[in-house]
């Protein structure tokens, strides 16, 4: 179970970009902003939210551009560190923890940009996704702790685990690529955005933790390989007791999701079922009491 | 595969290598034993080892030192091992290995040298190698520089390298240099003719208080030649970098160079491109990109559970690969 309590996030003024919606540029970039104390000249992105997860959930969460989705998800993963509130992961206090340490605990993030590498190759990062997740089960977890005592030198290099390739293959397949001509390709410059984005998919499927959170999952992805998305979406959900949250705006996976979050402004404007909250939000940006408030114009 | 002619040279006068030398070998030439095909085994300063074939010859300067390695026209599929080790402390050398590719050939020419110095004199080795490639040939050569030992004495490597790429034919080279050599002053030339086409990687990491100084210098003289420049880099702690290359178009020809570097701690690294159209029809293209590793690919691995060391040294390895 994920809660966030009191959760906010603020950046100082200074850095904000112009509210003209270029933003997105901005989005997945490390954590550089440096939060301030409350009081100082800032910009609240995250303002006090509170949430529950519980364990085997499907959310989606969603709301305009600009409304705190990225943010919320980057401060779960601990790539940006909130200004002031808690979160509890199964019941332990993670505020403070380390990005590495909450994907040990397993707590997965798909980016809503993946990152380029020049000279990792696609099998490459599959192996890391899987070497280092962590299953559902809880005897991961003691042999995860044991083997972290072992003081390595900084900058020694672990071998890379060995991932089977027919595993490989079919987390590639699910996103809808063909595994053979995309394993030993390098994840740079030369991948297209779309299948830059089913690759960041797949590592998140091989990570196969109790918690995966995806943002924006189908930006840029083809209709043949969206339909396939749904399926492994629903697949996960009914196949394994972990968690999904997906950030989404489009109809068909928040169609997907059992309850639906709205986040605008950086607050939280409903929360409920999917029955209660899809209609009211398929009624147009226009009419949709969650998105009418004053300030959006 | 020819037939394997082997001479130990000085038979009996030979120490065995010992296991230094033999770690050295495998550092620089992959090797485990002795290789297939044609080499030449250079340690601590003399010839120790050596097999030609029937279509490789190798015989040793009369007038200095060094090799020639002479290649008949036609020679398909084969190879030739000279790798260099310096285990003793303090030795210094200066070889020259010339290499005669005759025309219509496809061969792989491995280089390498190795040094390990525990001593408190610096060990140095310095090296020409020339290549005169013929026509319509392939010629794939890799070198790879490697230095262990923890005495206060440097491990020096000089390594120069000359190539004329005749018509048609085909250089790829590949230079490794990721440990151990304190100082490092390289320099590449080629020539290239007609249709003649080079491919240069290079791969270096420097670290603690070395420096590396590279250079290269591309006459593309041939109608239709070309060059590819690629250098992949890694500065680390105090170390320090210097990447130049010279690429002069002196007809209808392309010339690329990269260099791509990445700097930590506090090591530098400077990039220093000249770019020289000398015919209305040289495309010359130099790109340099030198900074620190981009903040999102270490968080990005750390989501998937790395730490920050860990992720920082995937990303280094993956990069240098
Ligand atoms: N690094 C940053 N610097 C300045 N503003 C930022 C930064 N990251 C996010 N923001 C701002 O925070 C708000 C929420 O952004 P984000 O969480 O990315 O929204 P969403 O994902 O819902 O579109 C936006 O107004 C955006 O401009
Ligand atoms: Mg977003």
């Amino acid at each position: 179970m994920l809660e966030l309590q009191n959760l906010c996030f603020q950046i100082s003024k200074d850095t904000t970009e112009p509210m003209n919606g270029v933003f997105s540029a901005k989005e997945d970039s490390p954590a550089g902003k440096a939060p301030l104390e409350k009081g100082a000249a800032a910009k609240e992105i995250i303002k006090n939210i509170n949430l529950t997860f519980d364990d085997h959930s499907f959310i989606a969460i969603t709301g305009p551009n600009g409304g705190g989705k990225s943010t919320l998800a980057k401060l779960i993963m601990g790539i940006e560190q909130p200004t002031s509130g808690r979160i509890l992961y199964n019941g332990t206090d993670i505020t403070q923890m380390s990005i590495s340490e909450r994907a040990n605990l397993g707590i997965s993030f798909a980016f809503q940009q993946p990152v380029r590498f020049k000279g990792i190759k696609v099998k490459d990062l599959i192996a890391l996704a899987t070497g280092k997740a962590m299953g559902s089960t809880a005897n991961n977890a003691v042999g995860k702790t044991t083997s972290k005592t072992d003081s390595e030198p900084a900058g020694s290099q672990k071998t890379t685990p060995r991932v089977n390739l027919p595993n490989a293959c079919d987390y590639l397949s699910k996103v809808g690529l063909c595994a053979r001509d995309y394993i030993n390709r390098d994840v740079d410059a030369s991948l297209s955005g779309g299948e830059l984005k089913r690759i960041e998919i797949a590592t998140i499927i091989a990570r196969n933790t109790p918690l995966s959170v995806f943002d924006e999952p189908e930006a840029g992805i083809d209709l043949w390989s969206f339909n396939n998305l749904i399926q492994v979406f629903e697949d996960m959900h009914r196949e394994s007791d972990n968690s999904l949250i997906l950030i989404s705006h489009q109809e068909r996976i928040l169609n997907i999701a059992d309850e639906i979050i709205v986040l605008a402004e950086g607050s939280v404007k409903a929360r409920g079922r999917r029955e209660e909250i899809l209609p009211e939000l398929l009624r147009g940006t226009e009419g949709c009491k969650f998105y009418s408030t004053p300030q959006m114009a | 595969m020819g037939v394997t002619a082997k001479i130990s040279i000085k038979k009996g006068l030979i120490k065995p290598m010992d296991e230094i030398q033999k770690t050295l070998l495998e550092q620089v030439a992959g090797l485990h034993e002795m290789p297939a095909g044609a080499y030449n085994i250079r340690a601590n300063g003399k010839s120790t080892d050596r097999a030609t074939t029937a279509h490789i010859d190798i015989v040793t300067k009369t007038d200095k030192q060094g090799i020639d390695i002479v290649i008949k026209p036609g020679t398909k599929k084969e190879s030739v091992h000279i790798p260099v080790v310096l285990s003793e402390s303090g030795l210094t050398e200066m070889v020259y290995n010339d290499f005669y590719v005759g025309d219509d050939c496809d061969v792989t020419i491995v280089a390498g040298c190795g040094i390990h110095n525990s001593g408190d004199a610096d060990s140095r080795h310095d090296g020409i190698h020339t290549f005169y490639i013929g026509k319509n040939s392939h010629v794939k050569y890799v070198e790879k520089h490697y230095g262990s030992g923890d005495g206060k004495g440097g491990r020096i490597m000089n390594p120069e390298t000359r190539v004329e790429v005749g018509e048609n034919s085909f250089m790829e080279m590949e230079t490794v240099q990721i440990k151990g050599v304190d100082s490092t002053k390289r320099l590449t030339s080629a020539k290239l003719a007609e249709n003649a086409r080079i491919i240069v990687t290079e791969k270096l990491m420097t670290h603690g208080t070395q420096t590396a100084e590279t250079c290269f210098q591309v006459d593309l003289d041939g109608e239709g030649s070309s060059a590819n420049i690629i250098s992949r880099s890694v500065a680390r702690d105090e170390s320090n970098q210097i990447f130049l290359s010279k690429i002069n178009g002196n007809h209808r020809c392309k010339g690329h160079s990269e260099c791509d570097g990445i700097i930590m701690d506090s090591a530098k690294i400077s990039a220093i491109p000249e770019i020289t159209a000398n015919h209305p029809d040289a495309e010359l293209i130099h790109e340099a990109a030198i900074g620190k590793i981009a903040g999102e690919q270490i968080v990005k691995l750390m989501t998937l559970g790395l730490t920050e060391a860990e992720a920082e040294a995937q990303i280094v390895n993956g990069f240098l690969k």
